[in-house]
């Protein structure tokens, strides 16, 4: 079963997608998934950046390292360019296996890389006030847990 | 034809916008042509550099010829 991996530069409605990938899988034990959404606290908008020759072959290429890592029966990941207001997705992250381990791992081990190995640059404007953001160390720390 | 230098994250704020056309000529010479302050932030240790949508591993050597891209990509942050 191919992945579905899409770069999407509009508001998305994770209820409707996660629906579609249910039914692609309904014969799967088991499907997890993750919602990342704009923090309201202080944040009034939230810009993502990407670099079209790399973001999308990259989303591709995580999407295909999780399928081989673990037996999987499907993997979705969208993601986010744009700006973004508070409340908004970000990112949906799927994963449709046998078991409920290798869904739970792939969908983690997905947004560890998103976070901080993905080509996203992302900054946020708060009091007026536009600010890049870099991952905190235990971003980094989360994704060298599956060195 | 000139080559293109982009900019992303931070250091599209250095460069005061994300793309700038250059003569195409050595690396060396196309930064030493540059403002000294994005020439040393796009020079950082954690900024690497893809060449016509391909990452490059060492960066001696490179040589920019007309209309090639090299992007500069500074620490990532998504999701």
């Amino acid at each position: 079963m191919p992945s579905d991996v899409r770069l999407l530069d509009a508001c998305f409605g994770p209820e409707r997608e996660l629906a579609e990938f249910h039914a692609a899988h309904s014969g799967s034990g088991g499907i997890a998934s993750f919602l990342g959404q704009v923090r309201g606290r202080g944040t009034e908008l939230l810009e993502l950046r990407h670099y079209a020759p790399l973001t999308l072959p990259g989303m591709r290429d995580l999407a295909q390292l999780c399928q081989s890592r673990w037996q999987l029966d499907g993997m979705l990941i969208l993601h986010r360019t744009g700006q973004i207001a508070p409340g908004e997705p970000i990112v949906l992250v799927a994963a449709a296996a046998p078991h409920r381990r290798q869904a739970f791992a792939a969908v983690d081990y997905a947004m560890d890389h998103l976070k901080s190995e993905s080509w996203f640059w992302k900054r946020e404007r708060r009091a007026g006030t536009w600010q890049w953001i870099e991952p905190r160390p235990d971003d980094y720390a989360a994704v060298q847990r599956w060195a | 034809m000139a080559a293109r230098l982009v900019f992303l994250g931070r250091l599209e704020d250095i460069a005061g916008g994300p793309e700038r056309e250059v003569a195409p000529g050595p690396l060396e010479t196309v930064l030493g042509a540059l403002e000294p302050d994005l020439a040393v932030a796009l020079l950082g240790e954690r900024v690497r550099m893809a060449l016509n949508g391909v990452l490059i591993a060492e960066r001696g050597g490179i040589v920019l010829g007309e209309g090639d891209e090299l992007a500069f990509l500074p620490p990532v942050s998504g999701g």
